[in-house]
């Protein structure tokens, strides 16, 4: 039988990338995916005729360009919009808009506060600053700082470098900003609660925390160091739904020669002698390989993947104490004509950005209490965008496709698995709120698709339906992630290896786990990386 | 007295244990002191006063756990009749229905009331925050480094640290490395099973401070503790004979031996600065006195705000002050009881430590939650101690004081603390009811006091005991604002002293002393 | 479900009325009706948000007319805020550099503010209109740092960037024109004096300040009033020649008088991503405001640390630099190798005959070391550099001085 040089398991876009690396490095690579189609988070399924759904990620912009650039996805279809703007709705029937023109912005914040409209500026430069000291260590694997190896050591170096080059002020603040709540962050810069909540929002997205908990102004950094071509913290649409990184990617792959087995869910990695040596799968086939590559998050992958006894005990305990708790869900709605919201003018741009409905912290932390206490939200935080002002392709003509993102969604229901009733409690928590801004919203709706952290761990694979695979708090970045000593990809078993979002540096559609990983590999290898792109200045 | 000559060495403003300890330690030094102190009394939150005829207490601070050693080295604390033993040392009892979990010796050198498995991983977990919490330790007794550059004691400082670390061995450090900004409530339940331990230990871990145990970096709370001693332990506790004012009683014997003048009852209205230089202060009858060095040991935002006022200093600087956070949680709950209340499940002996009632990690975690949106915990979380048990002469013959920590309790609360004090009190005696059956019914008089009661009584601003939120990006460099967490500030010849700076509040003295050696180093 | 808050609803009215701003990305100043009659070029830039003109008709006439008529220009998109109390003066000098204390009622000065750290926030205009009130006009926005600053100060200080609009009249006739108009008695103003008058039931403040180094005035006025304003300076500025401008000839005439402009020759201090762009007074060559006599101010101590310890990185410097090639943004050298500095605004001067250039170089480069410096042009012609290694000596700023800037009372032109 033949052996693969590599096995990816798991289509999703870290798998893909890894897969794209590898196999344009020579190596012959399958990719298995249980699921009929690739993309894993990064997908866009049409559930009802004529209308094509991001069903999980939903926007862009920590895709790393310099991977889609080394793997060439424009040329395999990738195109990605940037939106215009954005919105929180107010309870007294105005909003918050988010404009792209500096000026535009301003004065919009000035209708609530001027001096919030000036505190911009400053706030703007310390983020941004933060976001320069983190961007670069985005596309580096993390260094063991246990470790006396001269690489690590020299990356240690390097980090230690990058600081010491800071002024004493920013020193003082990066340290602050890794440990600080993005509530209290931003209360030292404005004083409006809805500009605060506007913010405040990219400090919990995805994470199993409130804006009141420390550790969240380092969320929003992850959330502001992305591009779009360029512009950084710049957030758009992929043409064709998220799904369009991934088929480009998947296209990408199968033109260097790869492979991928689609409905071919892996049972379990085939280890001898404590090296992986291929995968089995559901079915009982073997396929045999020269090493495996998990794109699953670490407890797939180690508690379900790998038995037992081919771990060390200390490493099974670390990976049991991996925390990736869900906290959001989705509900995706086809709608057969734009919403209104009388809020807003008819021709705002705001339409084609992302809107939310949460206008103070204090409603985003309620919202988490109820996580906390084991519910989802009675009033959610909702990150709500229609990507088809921008791009008609998802939609037949003059119809929508709406995306909500919805925090939060605890991974089970008062201790118990969810069921269909709760899950339709749930979609009715983001259906009400939505209606209370959209008169006749429900008469639009011809199609939903609703996933609660139940339908993302059963269909994408995600545990406990967390889309980070693993929560982003500091104990668990850099050299902490996925779990510590096994920072760099590699794991106890020889031959597999990890590039989710589980390691370093995390979640997003950003590739960049999937690219490090194959550096790592064809370092172990010797081969030559010569095709990869290093990180992009930062100038 | 001429205004061009200083009088004094040095002037420290503020008479609380920090206060003290820095005018103590400066006047050991050869330097003349005047010690100046708004009230009538000296020891601030660490008093012991009257709250109901014949009823006395410790103010604020009840339980003594983290006086540095230094400081009782530097002072000869046991000369002036600070003495702890062993014996002295008081279990932590975790109440609950379903029985008592008791920590003994110190902070729980055995463990009894629960099943053996827990207390097995319990000797490990509590050997692992040790091992940690001491990487920690020697943080306490230190200048935080300078970041815009190190001084050679400051690099050989951290050059130990990072030598401890090592020492930890690799995979230990990575465990310290991975939980060291973690919430406290995870890590108890990787390690633990047993709600009451695990409430207990969240509750140590968030007493005092503005989060809940599923809050990230509360874990940094109980390292806090830990890092304290008494009586040479890690982690032990003691009450007080006497009370906490007791403590600060041996410290002003040990100021005045070493010839610092105290003057009480001497508010100080203003700090003058000449030339941006701190000359002296004025106090609020208008009298002027002048000195080499000003060293505060009250709050740092009344420092700067109020005496120092914010034209000295510069607009970020201000800006920084008023971004410290230190809005209290926590209330102070004395009760006169015309005897000892039984607390279900405890025995007698353990009566003498302190009772926390904290049943599980989510319980704490439901109690901090209103605090965020300023209301109080329906169900709160408190420690409690009974003072008199330890000490007789506290309370009338056969009476009992008892002295609680009630959390949360949130300073700005929405309501008003007038409508709101009221009903507070009624949801902490209905916790004590349920934990000692009939304790309501004994109470002869009940003294409640909010953050703002706090504020008001002890120019503890905020209420806060920590003069400033203990979190990680307010300690260490940060405290009490970034640029200036080295006790000298802006202002030449004025300096900080109190548990506003590094490493924070808590009958440590650490502030006091780390302030003087400062001013000692800096040969001012 | 919508929580309902009880502070919600009053204020919305009035902000809602502000919603359809978005419609208008950069609208035009009170005078625009006037200047878009005037635009025969339409060729526009974004003033801090606003429609303003590079150049009207003719960029080279627009400069001629600087100097040797009137030109009237639109400052209306400056910052500009009102600062008002008891502690007006107090707060001002612990805000910026120089001693507030000397600047009397009805007079003007140049001035700076500095962060903690000593670097420069902005520079602009300080007007004291009365005993207890000012205007300081600036070019970034600093609301919350001046808010911040009146903490514990009897002070208000408010944004009045919109309420009121602004003009330059600057040119040898403007004073003549100014009393034609019916100012009577502004050829009384000295330099850097100001004085109310009436206009139209309202006030003009009129301050013989400008950016030109030429005799001129700079004229302010409630929004409502200010095409009013425009048609009387026109009418009364006819005979002697007024004409509108744009950006570029004041440009122009502002490099000819040494003056710096904030985020072209140096980056202010909350704009710069990057912090080693930041910059103190003695670095961009207002060391001169700094009163280290007059009590604490915003930077004091920093700036003070800096001078003692020789930690001052920077100096701007004019330049006056071979040949006739502007040097736009070139690289100053040290014996034509080593890389020294930048220069940020370079034209050859029409009143001084010569090439000149404001640059910053790293100390002692400027600062002790002045001889064998370079500054390599490249000049694009048609698709291809010249490249050319310029000679470039250091010159003291103005590179122009103007009896009649200063003249009292100005020559009746």
């Amino acid at each position: 039988m033949k052996a693969w040089d590599a096995i990816v398991i798991g289509g999703g876009h870290n798998g893909l990338v890894n897969a794209c690396y590898l196999q344009r490095a020579g190596l012959d690579v399958l990719v298995v995916e249980k699921n009929e189609w690739v993309g894993g988070a990064a997908t866009s399924r049409e559930l009802t005729p004529g209308f094509l759904y991001s069903n999980c990620s939903y926007v862009c912009s920590l895709f790393r360009p310099e991977i889609m650039r080394d793997l060439e996805l424009p040329r395999f279809g990738l195109q990605v919009i940037s939106y215009e703007g954005g919105a929180v709705f107010t309870r007294d029937g105005d909003y918050l808009a988010n404009y792209r023109d500096h000026h535009a912005h301003r004065r919009e914040f000035a209708r609530f506060s001027r001096r919030d409209a000036e505190a911009y500026d400053r706030y703007s430069r310390d983020v941004t600053r933060q976001c320069r000291f983190i961007q670069p260590l985005l596309m580096r694997t993390a260094p063991d700082p246990t470790s006396f190896r001269p690489r690590d050591l020299g990356e240690l170096l390097y980090l230690g470098r990058k600081f010491a080059g800071l002024s004493a002020e920013e020193m003082a603040l990066t340290l602050r900003f890794w440990t600080m709540s993005i509530s209290d962050f931003l209360d030292e810069y404005f004083e409006t609660d809805v500009i605060k909540a506007n913010f405040a929002l990219s400090g919990i997205i995805g994470t199993a925390l409130g804006p009141m908990s420390p550790g969240t102004a380092y969320v929003l950094l992850h959330h502001y160091m992305g591009e779009v071509d360029g512009s950084v913290g710049a957030w758009g649409y992929a043409r064709g739904g998220m799904g369009a990184v991934t088929r480009a990617l998947a296209a990408s792959f199968r033109a260097s020669g790869g492979t991928i087995r689609t409905g071919a869910e892996v049972d379990h990695v085939l280890v001898r002698n404590g090296k992986a040596r291929g995968v089995v799968l559901a079915g009982g086939e073997e396929i045999p390989g020269k090493l495996v590559v998990s794109n699953a998050d670490v407890k797939r992958t180690f508690l379900k993947l790998v038995e037992e006894k081919e771990l060390p005990d200390i490493f099974l305990r670390r990976v049991r104490n991996f925390k990736i708790r869900g906290s959001s869900g989705k509900v995706n709605i086809a709608l057969d004509s734009l919403p209104e919201f009388p809020a807003l003018p008819k021709d705002s741009p705001v339409y084609r950005g992302d809107m939310h409905f949460t206008d103070s912290m204090e409603r985003m932390e309620r919202a988490y209490d109820d996580w906390k206490a084991g519910r989802w939200s009675a009033d959610p935080f909702l990150d709500m965008v229609i990507p088809t002002t921008l791009d008609p392709t998802m939609a037949p003509p003059g119809k929508h496709f709406m995306s909500c993102f919805v925090q939060y969604a605890p991974p089970k229901v008062n201790g118990r698995d969810w069921t269909d009733a709760d899950r339709d409690g749930f979609a009715e928590s983001v259906i009400s709120q939505i209606a209370e801004y959209s008169p006749g919203f429900r008469d639009r709706i011809v199609h939903m698709e609703v996933r609660t952290p139940r339908e993302l761990e059963a269909e994408v694979g995600l545990t406990e339906g967390n889309i980070f695979q693993g929560e982003l708090t500091f104990d668990q970045l850099l050299f902490n992630r996925p779990v510590p000593g096994y920072a760099q990809y590699r794991s106890p078993v020889g031959g597999l290896y990890m590039c989710g979002s589980s390691t370093h540096p995390g979640g997003g559609v950003m590739g960049a786990p999937g690219r490090n990983a194959a550096v790592e590999i064809l370092r172990d290898l010797a081969k030559s990386t010569s095709h990869m792109s290093p990180a992009h200045d930062v100038i | 007295m001429t205004s061009s000559s200083p009088t004094w060495d040095a002037i420290v403003i503020g008479g609380g244990h920090n206060g003290l300890v820095a005018a103590a330690t400066l006047a050991k030094s050869g330097r003349k002191v005047l010690l100046l102190e708004a009230g009538s009394d000296l020891g601030g939150a660490a008093r012991t006063e009257e709250f109901a005829p014949g009823f006395r207490v410790s103010v604020l601070a009840h339980v003594l756990n983290r006086l540095h050693p230094d400081v009782v080295r530097t002072l000869e604390l046991e000369r002036h009749g600070l003495t702890i033993e062993r014996g002295d040392f008081a279990p932590s009892v975790a109440l609950s229905k379903d029985g008592a979990l008791v920590l003994h010796g110190a902070y729980g050198e055995v463990l009894t009331g629960a099943a053996p498995s827990e207390q097995s991983a319990w000797k490990e977990l509590r050997a692992q925050l040790l091992r940690y919490a001491g990487i920690l330790k020697p943080f306490l007794a230190r200048r935080p480094p300078d970041l815009s550059g190190m001084s050679m004691a400051e690099m050989a400082g951290l050059g130990q640290t990072a030598l401890a670390l090592k020492k930890l061995g690799k995979e230990d450090m990575r465990d310290f490395l991975r939980v060291l900004l973690m919430n406290v409530a995870d890590l108890l339940d990787e390690q633990l099973a047993d709600d009451r331990l695990k409430g207990l230990l969240a509750f140590d871990a968030t007493l005092g401070s503005h989060l809940g145990p599923r809050s990230p970096t509360s874990l940094l709370g109980l390292y806090y503790r830990l890092a304290g001693e008494a009586g040479g332990a890690a982690g032990a506790q003691v009450i007080p004979r006497g009370g906490m004012g007791a403590v600060a009683a041996a410290i002003r014997a040990a100021a005045d031996k070493a010839g610092v003048s105290i003057r009480p009852a001497s508010a100080v209205a203003r700090i003058i600065v000449e030339k941006t230089r701190a000359v002296g202060v004025t106090l609020a009858g208008g009298e002027e006195l002048r000195a080499r060095a000003i060293v505060s040991a009250i709050n740092p935002a009344t420092t700067f705000l109020d005496l120092v006022g914010p034209s000295e200093v510069d607009t970020g600087f201000v800006r920084k002050v008023r971004n410290i956070r230190m809005k209290g949680d926590a209330a102070k709950l004395h009760l006169a009881l015309d005897r000892p209340p039984q607390f279900t499940g405890v025995d007698a002996v353990d009566h003498k430590g302190r009772l926390v009632i904290a049943p599980s990690p989510d319980h704490v975690e439901r109690a901090f939650n209103p605090s965020k949106y300023g209301e109080f915990s329906p169900e709160p979380v408190m420690e409690i101690t009974l003072p008199s048990l330890t000490d007789a002469s506290l309370a009338p013959s056969g009476a009992c004081v008892l002295s609680a920590v009630v959390q949360y309790a949130p300073y700005a609360l929405k309501q008003g603390w007038t409508a709101g004090k009221p009903q507070f009190l009624a949801a902490i005696m209905a916790q004590l009811e349920t934990h000692a059956p009939g304790i309501g019914s004994t109470v002869r008089h009940a003294e409640l006091l909010t953050p703002a009661d706090i504020e008001a009584r002890y120019r503890v601003p905020g209420g806060h005991w920590h003069h400033g939120e203990l979190q990680a990006d307010q300690m260490l460099m940060s405290r009490p604002v970034a640029g200036w967490a080295g006790y000298d500030t802006p202002i030449e010849g004025l300096f900080l002293a109190g548990a506003g700076s590094h490493p924070g509040g808590g009958v440590s003295g650490a502030p006091g002393l780390n302030a003087a050696r400062r001013i000692i180093a800096m040969k001012v | 479900m919508i929580p309902q808050s009880a502070e919600a609803a009053p204020q919305g009215n009035s902000r809602a009325a502000a919603q359809s701003h978005f419609r208008t990305l950069r609208p035009g100043t009170p005078f625009q009706p006037r200047i878009d009659a005037l635009a025969l070029k339409n060729d526009w830039y974004d003033w801090a948000g606003y429609r303003a003109p590079h150049s009207l008709w003719d960029e080279e006439l627009e400069y001629f007319a600087i100097r040797s008529q009137a030109a009237l220009f639109d400052i209306s998109p400056m910052t500009k805020y009102r600062i008002e109390g008891p502690d007006a003066e107090a707060y001002l000098d612990r805000v910026t550099l120089r001693d507030v204390t000397r600047l009397k009622p009805g007079r003007v000065h140049y001035t700076a503010w500095c962060d903690d750290e000593g670097f420069v926030l902005d520079d602009g205009t300080l007007f004291r209109l009365s005993p207890t009130r000012f205007r300081l006009c600036s070019q970034e926005r600093h609301l919350p740092w001046l808010l911040d600053s009146a903490f514990r100060f009897d002070v208000t200080v408010e944004e009045e960037t919109e309420a009121i609009a602004g003009l330059a009249l600057q040119g040898p006739t403007s004073s003549a024109i100014l009393r034609d108009a019916g100012f009577a008695g502004v050829e009384r103003l000295k330099v850097f004096d100001l004085a109310a008058f009436d206009h139209d039931g309202a006030s003009v403040v009129i301050s013989r300040t400008g950016f030109t180094g030429d005799l001129g005035y700079e004229l302010f006025v409630p929004a409502g009033k200010a095409l009013g304003l425009w048609d009387r300076l026109m009418v009364a500025g006819a005979p002697r020649g007024i004409r509108a401008i744009g950006y570029t000839a004041l440009n122009r005439a502002r490099l000819e008088a040494g003056l710096i402009v904030a985020n072209a020759d140096f980056t202010t201090s909350e704009h710069a991503i990057r912090a080693d762009r930041t910059r103190m007074p003695d670095e961009i060559g207002l060391g001169f405001m700094v009163d280290p006599e007059k009590g604490n101010f915003n930077g004091r101590r920093a700036i003070l640390e800096a001078r003692a310890g020789r930690k001052l990185r920077h100096v701007l410097v004019g330049l006056e630099i071979e040949g006739n090639i502007p040097a736009e943004h070139a690289i100053v050298y040290h014996k034509k190798s080593q890389e020294v500095g930048l220069v940020s605004a370079a034209m050859w001067s029409p009143m001084a005959k010569r090439n000149i250039a404001i640059a910053s170089l790293a100390r002692p480069y400027g600062d002790t070391i002045v001889d064998d410096l370079w500054v390599e042009i490249y000049a694009m012609r048609e698709l291809q550099y010249q490249k050319l290694m310029k000679r470039a000596k250091v010159v003291p700023r103005p590179f122009i001085k103007l009896d009649r800037r200063t003249a009292s009372p100005p020559a009746d032109f």
